[in-house]
């Protein structure tokens, strides 16, 4: 690891003076400002000792646990303070009951050592297990090296994505939760020098494009402290579906998050994100739109899963992965219909 | 950077660089070596230990960051010549072979148990697979786990 300079943060002032030099390295990417926040440390910590992260100063907002650490649960819907610990939210009772996809989504993720740890704001933030990104002995990487190239393309590529990828990079991006908030149509709050801005989970993270070193629309030295969900009718009738390689302590394969408020068996509303095969947090508006107005059958499962993955690209041994998305979301679907709530 | 851990209930004033992990200070500085280091990269477990009463990984703590928040290692776990009952009960179950992974286990079993997380070996076996054994004991550890829980009373135990 680099040296660095530790600073520790008593509150969210604190935190944005010190994040004020990063942002004078305007146009640089977040996550690769000379500043870096600490939450839980399980990406930030791993990154560093492998060298991939290199932050000049690390900044520990903990401190900021007491403005920015609670759960609230009202008629309007749940803010989340990006101080949370997932093991926290996965356990709170109103979460559990009114917001069960995004329960599950923390509770089937990593450990409980590490959902002790790891913070709501850091894990949206977390960044893609590519095992070309993670290794710094592979020369090509345009996310860690930008305009280097990407050593995935053409290599192993079980755990790539197939939505939303460019030719520069095919990274998957691997968190549980992201997939959640997509779903429900959160909103995240933001702090930065500027002061305060509101702006949907959804445009949160960017597509790869040309600059898959740009992960987020955040600008270097803005900090997360918190996310809105907003209640309605089909959050109670949701799950996570998550598919592994093992039944537990494992990243997605495939997985969806789905929501549905059923009338008589009719589609008034669903909501459906996709992980495991995705460039980024990913809600599917197309599946949703599919369902939308339409008794929930296999048969309209299935269309919807068709119209999620009309788009997906594959490269070679992830050529079937699209299939094992549709099955996935089909059966995410089935069982969400299911549910008694 | 200069810095007091409280460790196992005793204070430890050491002089770090900052990018010591809390695992090396207790390893490395401390001189407490029952938390193992397996991978370093938050996979495998062994270096678990809880904090302010919670179970984290070491590997991925840094030093710094814990200071002011009571530490508890494998070694604060037993009272004197008194094992923790769950330490008896990995010993009456064999519930090791190498004994690399255990003082992780230990940490994350007592951890579970008072989380509330280990009502059956379904839960058991979910709330511990974050504790690799590459001598696959798995199936001993969650019936000592299942032994010892019972046997917590909170007596026994320490902060
Ligand atoms: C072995 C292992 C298995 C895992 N398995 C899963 C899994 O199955 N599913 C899953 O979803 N995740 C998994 N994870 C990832 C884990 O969930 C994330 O590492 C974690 O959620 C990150 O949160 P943190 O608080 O530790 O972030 P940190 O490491 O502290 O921060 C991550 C990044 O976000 C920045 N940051 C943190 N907080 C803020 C903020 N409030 N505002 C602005 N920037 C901020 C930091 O500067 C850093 O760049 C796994 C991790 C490991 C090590
Ligand atoms: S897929 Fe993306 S992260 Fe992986 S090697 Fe290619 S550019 Fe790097
Ligand atoms: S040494 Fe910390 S998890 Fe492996
Ligand atoms: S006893 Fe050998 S690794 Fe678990």
């Amino acid at each position: 690891m680099r040296p660095f300079r530790y600073e520790h943060a008593a509150d969210r002032e604190a935190a944005l003076q010190a994040g004020r030099s990063a942002a004078a390295a305007a146009g640089e990417a977040h996550v690769r400002a000379p500043v870096q926040y600490l939450a839980g440390g399980t990406t930030l910590i791993d990154l560093m000792k492998l060298d991939v992260m290199r932050p000049e100063v690390v900044v520990d907002i903990n401190g900021l646990a007491r403005q920015h650490g609670e759960i609230r649960s009202g008629p309007d819907g749940l803010q989340l303070g990006a101080l949370v610990r997932m093991a926290d939210a996965a356990e709170h009772p109103a979460v559990r009951r009114d917001y069960p996809v995004i329960a599950q989504s923390l509770e089937l993720a990593a450990s409980q050592q590490l959902r002790n740890m790891a913070s709501l704001g850091g894990n949206v933030l977390q960044r893609t297990r590519c095992n070309y990104f993670r290794d710094v002995t592979w020369a090509a990487c345009n996310k860690r090296a930008p305009g280097s190239g990407c050593a995935a393309i053409g290599g192993p590529d079980r755990g790539m994505a197939v939505l939303g990828v460019s030719e520069h990079c095919i990274a998957n991006y691997p968190g549980d939760f992201a997939g959640a908030l997509a779903a429900l149509g959160a909103t995240v709050d933001i702090e930065g020098p500027g002061g305060r801005r509101v702006i949907p989970f959804e445009e949160l993270h960017r597509l790869p494009g040309d600059t898959p070193h740009i992960e987020t629309n955040l600008a270097p030295g803005e900090l997360i402290t918190g996310f809105s969900v907003p209640a309605g009718p089909w959050t109670r009738r949701s799950l996570y579906l998550k598919i592994r390689d093992r039944q537990s302590y494992e990243f997605a394969i495939a997985s969806a998050a789905v929501a549905l408020d059923l009338d008589a068996g009719v589609v008034r509303e669903a909501r459906v994100a996709l992980g495991g095969m995705v460039a980024k947090p990913w809600r599917s508006h197309e599946a949703e739109a599919a369902l939308r107005g339409h008794p929930l059958t296999e048969g309209s499962a299935q269309a919807a899963a068709a119209a999620a993955f009309a788009q997906a690209v594959v490269h070679g041994e992830d050529r079937f992965k699209p299939e094992l998305g549709r099955r996935t979301l089909v059966r995410a679907l089935l069982q969400c219909a299911a549910m008694e709530i | 950077m200069e810095m007091t851990l409280n460790v196992n209930g005793r204070d430890h004033r050491l002089s770090l660089d900052s990018r010591t992990t809390l695992l090396d200070a207790l390893r490395e500085h401390i001189g407490l070596t029952g938390s193992k280091k397996g991978c370093d990269q938050g996979q495998c477990g062994a270096c678990t230990v809880h904090l302010a009463g919670r179970r984290v990984l070491s590997c991925l703590t840094l030093a710094a960051a814990v200071q002011g928040r009571a530490v508890t290692t494998v070694e604060g776990l037993a009272q004197g010549e008194n094992l923790h009952p769950m330490q008896a009960a990995f010993i009456a179950h064999d519930a090791f072979q190498c004994g690399y992974c255990t003082p992780g286990q230990l940490m994350s079993a007592v951890a579970c148990v008072r989380e509330g997380h280990a009502a059956s070996d379904e839960a058991i076996r979910e709330y511990m697979s974050g504790n690799l054994c590459r001598c696959g004991a798995y199936p001993k550890i969650v019936a000592a786990i299942r032994e010892a829980a019972p046997q917590m009373a909170p007596k026994m135990e320490r902060a």
